[in-house]
């Protein structure tokens, strides 16, 4: 399927999608309207809530504040993931003792975490970022540990036979190794950063698309809450569409899936 | 005057330790030695211990018993004068093909500006000067094989230890490859510990043929040498009628060994 052809049959299925809600939202079948205003709201309705946004440059700001609070989320949390990660794989006494602790936060749902952050840090951006970052640490973590661990023997062994020091191990064999794991799940750690970033300003705070959210959601405002929902969708495609060209660039040296690269 | 030895094993031993706690004894009283600008070929049946053999030479492996020198020392550690061609894909896939055969350079601490260079040069002795810039997994098998000889060649080790080298690659582009191995062994004869399966490939290449038994504790049970002229063809010299009789005489010993490491490794299976 060329990729016009593609294109074309995504874009149609939004169409039908929004008509549909439209038609049933508004006229009524068998003198009954199948999705009520008051708790479905419609597309017209959302689309002029967005563009209001837009217009009055209202947006931004929340805009700004949600992505701000994802990348620094997404730095410290990788940061942190590479450097511990590595730190366990070359030391597996360290990775041995701290094991059933890592579990055990790793199985903590995070949103209990959220009202505690909030007190020590305040309603600011700084408690957001740590709920993000908690998300992003585990997932980057995990697979640089993986990564580290799972270098090949053979590579690892002709390293050795071509004379590599533990010091260039580490940066011709291991690093890159490590790097490889962490840049593919670079999709599912940044998407968790918003997510992180978004849940923190639900729960408590002045700014941002989860306030946005949440403010609407107080006032019964389904058109705001549908329109948040979109802007933050938008946001995300967009974000995960720079991932994808950071991978390319990156990861070139990879073989592709569907055949070579 | 003779020849210096560059490696040899004296009564070698080798065990590793299973899982379930018992000892497997690999190899047992291996003598081998490979003299400077030899080249050794070993062939065995498959799970002889022949790879063992050579990570032992190449210090990878510590033998539970018996010596291994290098020149005549004593080898502690890796050997420094060894360059190894693994069996599998050993080359590095985020670099490209000419960061790969730059970095055996480089961890000697030759300056990048002048490693690249050689690198192309050597690239280009292996047949590959236009594919500088493709990464591993962008080349063929025999693509790659040729790689890993420009990485091992590039740092001009004394000894050169080759474990199936063309194992994986197709019938033709061995023959190709073991005429190329041939090419650049010529230029400055390296020690050479050829370990293959291929009796054919192993007369054609080497200058002495070294048999072992059939594992577990294998020996070794035979040592011809072949006095084929050099420089030798591959194709050609396989049509040559001592190469024939060579190759009946120590296919009539090896014969029995691959039958016995046949019928060990199926019942290995039917026990399992």
């Amino acid at each position: 399927m060329s990729r016009v052809t593609l294109l074309a049959l995504q874009i149609l299925v939004a169409i039908v999608c929004l008509v549909l809600w439209q038609l049933l939202s508004t006229v009524p079948v068998f003198g009954k309207i199948l999705l009520p205003p008051f708790f479905f709201s419609n597309p017209v309705d959302v689309f002029a809530q967005i563009v209001k946004w837009f217009a009055s440059g209202v947006i931004w700001k929340h805009l700004g504040i949600t992505l701000t609070e994802s990348i620094l989320a997404f730095v410290i949390g990788s940061a942190g993931g590479v450097l511990i990660g590595f730190w366990f794989a070359r030391q597996p006494l360290v990775a041995a003792v701290f094991d059933p602790y890592v579990k055990m936060v790793n199985a903590l749902p995070r949103v209990v975490l959220a009202p505690i952050f909030a007190l020590w840090l305040g309603l600011g951006i700084w408690s957001k970022v740590a709920l993000g970052v908690t998300l992003v640490f585990f997932i980057v973590f995990f697979n640089v540990y993986q990564g580290v661990k799972e270098v090949s023997r053979t590579v690892l062994d002709n390293g050795r036979m071509l004379g590599m020091s533990e010091r260039q191990l580490m940066q011709h064999v291991y690093w890159p190794s490590a790097l490889s794991w962490m840049f593919s799940s670079l999709h599912t750690s940044v998407g968790f950063a918003v997510v992180g970033a978004v849940v923190g300003e639900y729960l408590g705070s002045a700014a941002g698309l989860g306030y946005l959210i949440q403010q609407a959601e107080g006032i019964f405002d389904v058109a705001g809450v549908f329109a948040g929902m979109f802007v933050l969708s938008a946001f995300v495609i967009l974000i995960d569409y720079g991932v994808t060209l950071v991978e390319r660039r990156l990861l070139v040296w990879r073989p592709t899936v569907d055949g070579r690269g | 005057m003779t020849t210096p030895t560059a490696v040899a094993l004296e009564d070698a031993k080798v065990a590793f330790r299973l899982g379930d706690g018992r000892v497997y004894t690999a190899v047992e009283n291996a003598h081998l030695t490979a003299a400077q600008g030899e080249f050794v070929a070993i062939v065995g049946p498959t799970g002889c211990g022949k790879s063992t053999l050579l990570n032992v030479a190449a210090g990878l492996l510590k033998p539970a018993a018996g010596s291994v020198k290098i020149f005549n020392q004593p080898l502690a550690g890796l050997n420094r004068d060894a360059g190894y061609l693994f069996q599998a894909d050993a080359l590095f896939p985020w670099k490209t093909a000419l960061d790969n055969v730059a970095i055996g350079l480089e961890v000697g601490g030759t300056p990048r500006s002048e490693a690249l260079p050689r690198a192309q040069k050597w690239l280009t002795s292996v047949g590959l000067g236009a594919f500088a810039g493709r990464y591993p997994h962008m080349l063929s098998g025999g693509q790659r094989k040729r790689v890993a000889l420009a990485q091992v060649l590039i740092r001009d080790p004394k000894i050169l230890l080759m474990d199936e080298p063309f194992g994986p690659l197709d019938a033709q582009t061995r023959q190709v490859m073991g005429n190329l191995l041939l090419d650049l062994w010529n230029a400055d004869r390296k020690a050479v510990l050829f370990v293959t399966h291929d009796l054919e490939e192993a007369i054609a290449l080497a200058d002495r043929v070294v048999i072992m038994s059939a594992g577990p504790s294998s020996r070794i049970i035979g040592d011809w040498r072949v006095s084929l002229p050099r420089p030798r063809d591959i194709f050609e010299v396989r049509l040559d009628k001592e190469f024939h009789a060579l190759h009946r005489e120590i296919w009539s010993v090896l014969k029995d060994e691959v039958m016995k490491g046949y019928a060990q490794s199926t019942q290995a299976a039917e026990a399992v």
